[in-house]
């Protein structure tokens, strides 16, 4: 697919004299948090290709989720590929690596999945466009969806890193109600037995976990064996299409929190997931459907302006004039989204695990650091 | 066969060139591979020192690399924060200038060797690979915690650190740097070798017994080593944030310190040119076969594989044959 | 905290200890006979995870899931010794450990290749789901407790097996004094190749009984490895008695470390400050114990004098 695209964009090159616009992914292929990239690289593809653009030339590399390995592969696009446009990268630690640095030597970075509080705050980026999220938005919005629940007393917990910490913090946020427990988990940890113990034993009346990837799918497994029945909410990172199926039963009825669904009943969104699926063979993610609204977004402004014009290049990309698949979508003062974000229950259809849309945790949501960014 | 000092000059020369080709041309992004592999030979001709002379299998060299990167973190944060770092004792201003940075960054990874060397050498063997690297897990797990110098993002240095009378933000000048940096580290260990000290540790390597009969302690001797050893990775890993204008906790992960192992029996264990070669190798696969295939690691194992089964004694030792030879 | 809570505590620091110890035994009675450090013990634990949900997602059987987790691992680890292990024995340690990482990297990338970049699904059986009631009101998961008593039975077997059995006097005597027992007339290349294999299933069925309970994904034996590495140092390279011991301590002082070190700490700082002190001490505490052990023990707590 990717090799195919690249020979039509120089075919493209060779035959018409037309301005080629670069753009240069970085994302995760490979080791345990590949699933993630793959989705979002899968989703670009996919819009790219139904545009129907053949002036746009996309570089795809793996960083293997390792910082150092991202900054050499930015390097390299930045100084020898020359793109006009960055995307891809998958987590925060990650994008704080790359993307200051990136955006400082006027790249337009599109962020289709990390939101790291500091990028949409004092360090925001007039070259920094986030397609996905504020780090904090899902959790916040978890918390809020937690007070509409009725829960008073809520254990609260997540791995002991930057993330984990702004996890729990934007829960805290919204939620009114009191902490039965709040817990530092080790990054990468694989069993909760201890954890679980501890909620049995504190009277809490829910629980607020966010454990992303391989730590989720212990927690959801070992949670639902060992008796324990308080009901438990997160945000949509443990619950995403990939994961759900290694979950299985055990995350049945669970809420979650997520700015996308597939049973978001737009046309733009259902005729995603079909295409989707079609491509693919599977179903999208909601980071296929960032992936996907990140590509919509590029095309939408490179019809009104060209990335050598970057002034008028931010500006048509400020507009978000595309239809996304979350249905409304824009730009805040610091580039992040307002959007609506949705409370999901894991149901089962068929024999596939998925996602149905209960109600809405928080109405045109921003996020909380705006008000701190000065773009000059 | 080749002459084993024929192939060091040759390789020099050829480390030398590729970079000023890629100026010529205009190809950044190869100076910037070049600096890289550069950096890790660096690394890992500090490690070479206690391991391949002091026969100390140290698989927590990462621990130096990564008190390196973090002494440049830590100092530039500051600086370009401006914001004074108070010790208790003493309130720092923080700083951009590598010299500076470079001395912090061996005189801690030095004493964080002494303190660490001096516990792991009471034991031997198997024992000691797995101590060292307990002591560098420990760092790593530390460094994931440290919420104030941004736990696992890491620090993001917004601009290259500054040396006197150059611009280091020109891909080929800050290269000059490392590979003059590499060069010295080089030199500073064939001169050792040659030493009083180094024929000592050799003895002391391969026979301790009669070290010992004629007055000298064999651990004493090693603990020197590894303290050498652990500044110059140390220097390495401030470099290294520099090339990538970042520290994280990854530089402190057992990966890395496997990393620096195997750059070192690729080349050839022991022999003074070996890491350099490691490197180069390393960096070159990485670079090719990642741009080949997202399974590049398939053919990265099948590779060193074939160097552990057909090539003993690295690649040096296919050319040159075994140690001492040539 | 309450007594119960402890008891719950030092349970699971048990059933984490025992499941450590199925890694750890095969990857100490490997370095004790064969002298070989094999970082890809890990991988064969990943193998019999994979293979596992392969068959139990094909047949819907657990019990053959574990089977079919044992086969795997343990044709896995004749393959590897017959094709590259071999050729390492005479070699020295940092040969070994460039070759077995190698290894690693054409497991974990191998995996990826057949079976997607996504985890797989693995799931406790219905007949061992759902908690217990045990004496004293505590409310204890079914498969927990499984787990405790499937480690200890293999625990006793293996132990059988090394001090009652032919094969074991041959394993003992490989510990002791390899070329004598090659004078003695055995087939020394069988026995290594049985004792790869017996070490390579034990990890393969840790992995198919843990992978019930966790994510089975690439990469699940790395944290795995480096912890069964810990475990053995602890208690001493090639004792399997010292594995033991060395797998039920790294077990309690991992799962009491996490639960009692911030509530320790929060008797004298603010809660936030003593959860992330206690938390980051707690990933900490495990190698801190093996630094002290191997400080005051050189060899480990059960190791012979090197």
């Amino acid at each position: 697919m990717k090799k195919l695209l690249m020979t039509t964009a120089l075919l493209a090159l060779a035959s018409t004299a037309q301005a080629e616009v670069k753009v240069g992914m970085i994302t995760t292929l490979s080791g345990g948090g590949a699933g993630l990239g793959i989705d979002v690289r899968d989703g670009f593809l996919l819009a790219l290709a139904q545009s129907g653009r053949d002036d746009i030339e996309l570089v795809v590399e793996d960083d293997q989720q390792k910082p150092d390995i991202a900054v050499q592969l930015a390097d390299k696009m930045i100084q020898s590929d020359r793109v006009d446009v960055m995307t891809g990268i998958i987590f925060s630690n990650l994008a704080m690596a790359v993307i200051p640095a990136a955006v400082n030597q006027g790249v337009v970075y599109l962020s289709p999945n990390a939101g790291p509080s500091q990028l949409a705050g004092r360090g925001c980026h007039p070259n920094y466009f986030n397609v996905a999220w504020q780090n904090d938005n899902l959790h916040e919005a978890a918390g809020a969806y937690a007070n509409t629940a009725g829960y008073a007393n809520s254990f609260i917990l997540a791995p002991n890193y930057p993330a984990g910490q702004d996890a729990l913090t934007g829960y805290k946020r919204m939620y009114e109600g009191a902490l039965a427990g709040e817990i530092y988990t080790q990054l990468g940890q694989t069993d909760y037995a201890a954890e679980i113990a501890q909620i049995r034993a504190s009277g809490a009346d829910s629980v607020f976990f966010f454990l992303p990837g391989g730590m989720g799918i212990s927690f959801l497994k070992q949670y639902a064996d060992s008796g324990v029945d308080i009901p438990v909410v997160g945000p949509a990172f443990s619950f995403d299409q990939g994961i759900l199926q290694a979950v299985g039963e055990a995350a049945l009825g669970v809420v979650n929190t997520s700015q996308w669904s597939k049973d978001i009943d737009i046309p733009v969104n259902a005729a995603f997931v079909e295409s989707f699926q079609a491509e693919y063979g599977r179903l999208p993610s909601l980071y296929a459907s960032q992936g996907f609204d990140t590509a919509n977004l590029l095309i939408s402004a490179l019809e009104k302006a060209d990335p050598s014009d970057n002034a008028a290049f931010r500006a048509a990309l400020r507009e978000a004039d595309f239809d996304s698949t979350r249905g409304e979508f824009r730009f805040g003062p610091n580039q992040h989204p307002i959007q609506t974000i949705y409370a999901r229950e894991v149901i089962r259809e068929g024999d596939v695990f998925t996602n149905r849309i209960i109600g809405v945790a928080l109405e045109d949501h921003a996020d909380a650091y705006a008000a701190e960014c000065q773009m000059d | 066969m080749i002459r084993e000092r024929h192939l060091n000059i040759l390789l020099l020369a050829g480390f030398l060139a590729v970079p000023l080709y890629a100026l010529a041309v205009d190809e950044p992004f190869t100076i910037t591979l070049a600096t890289r592999a550069a950096i890790l030979a660096l690394a890992a001709v500090g490690l070479n020192i206690a391991l391949g002379w002091g026969g100390l299998v140290s698989f927590g060299h990462a621990a130096f690399f990564g008190i390196g990167g973090y002494s440049m973190g830590i100092l530039a944060f500051h600086a370009q924060n401006y914001m004074p770092l108070d010790l208790g004792f003493a309130v720092l201003e923080g700083t951009k200038s590598m010299p500076v940075i470079w001395l912090v960054a061996t005189l801690t990874s030095a004493l964080a060797a002494l303190a660490i060397g001096a516990l792991s050498l009471r034991t031997s063997g198997v024992y000691f690979i797995m101590i060292t690297l307990a002591f560098a897990q420990m760092f790593y797990y530390f460094a994931i915690s440290w919420s104030r110098y941004g736990g696992e993002d890491g620090i993001s240095i917004y601009v290259r650190n500054e040396f006197p009378g150059l611009n280091t933000l020109a891909p080929i000048q800050f290269f000059g740097l490392c590979f003059a940096a590499l060069l010295l580290a080089l030199w500073l260990n064939a001169r050792l070798v040659a030493s009083p000290f180094g024929l000592a540790l050799n003895a002391a390597r391969q026979v301790p017994v009669r070290v010992q009969t004629v007055g000298l302690d064999p651990t004493r001797l090693k603990l020197v080593a590894f303290v050498i050893s652990g500044a110059i990775t140390g220097l390495a890993g401030a470099l290294f944030a520099d090339l990538n204008r970042f520290v994280s906790p990854s530089m402190f992960s057992w990966h890395l310190s496997g990393e620096l192992i195997v750059l070192i029996i690729l080349g050839g264990v022991g022999r003074l040119m070996g890491p350099v070669i490691g490197a180069i190798l390393f960096v070159a696969l990485d670079h090719i076969l990642g741009g080949w295939t997202t399974h590049w690691h398939i053919a990265l194992g099948a590779i060193l594989l074939g160097v552990v089964l057909f090539a003993r004694g690295g690649v040096i030792g296919l050319l040159c044959g075994p140690k001492g030879q040539a | 905290m309450s007594t119960i809570l402890i008891i719950e505590q030092v349970l699971n620091g048990l059933q984490s200890g025992v499941m450590l110890f199925l890694m750890a035994a095969g990857l100490t009675l490997i370095f004790g006979v064969m002298g070989l450090i094999n970082l890809a013990h890990g991988s064969l634990y990943m193998v019999g995870a994979f293979a596992a949900a392969a068959v139990a997602g094909a047949t819907g059987s657990f019990l053959l899931a574990l089977l079919g987790a044992l086969v795997a691992a343990a044709v896995a680890g004749v393959l590897v010794e017959m094709l590259v292990i071999r050729r390492l024995y005479a070699a020295d340690h940092l040969d070994q450990v460039l070759a077995t990482f190698a290894l690693i990297l054409i497991f974990s990338e191998g995996t990826r290749l057949i079976f997607g970049s996504f985890p797989l699904y693995l799931d406790i059986p219905d007949w061992l789901s759902g908690p217990v009631t045990l004496p004293g009101g505590i409310q204890y998961p079914l498969y927990r407790l499984a787990l405790i008593g499937a480690g200890l039975a293999v625990a006793l077997t293996l132990w059988a097996l090394i001090e009652r059995t032919r094969i074991g006097i041959q394993i003992r005597a490989g510990e002791n004094d390899r070329e004598m027992i090659a004078a003695l007339g055995v087939d020394i290349s069988r026995l290594y190749t049985l004792i790869f294999a017996l070490g390579a299933a034990l990890a393969g069925l840790a992995g198919a009984l843990v992978g019930a309970i966790q994510s089975v994904q690439v990469g699940m034996g790395e944290p795995v490895l480096i912890l069964a590495f810990v475990t053995i140092v602890i208690g001493g390279i090639g004792s399997i008695k010292g594995a033991f011991v060395g797998a039920l301590l790294v077990g309690l002082t991992q799962t009491l470390g996490s639960v009692f070190l911030p509530a320790f700490f929060r008797l004298f700082l603010d809660p936030a400050t003593a959860m992330s002190v206690g938390s980051s001490l707690a990933n900490m505490a495990v190698y801190i114990l093996m630094s002290l052990v191997l400080i005051f023990r050189p060899t480990g707590l059960m190791g012979a004098r090197a």
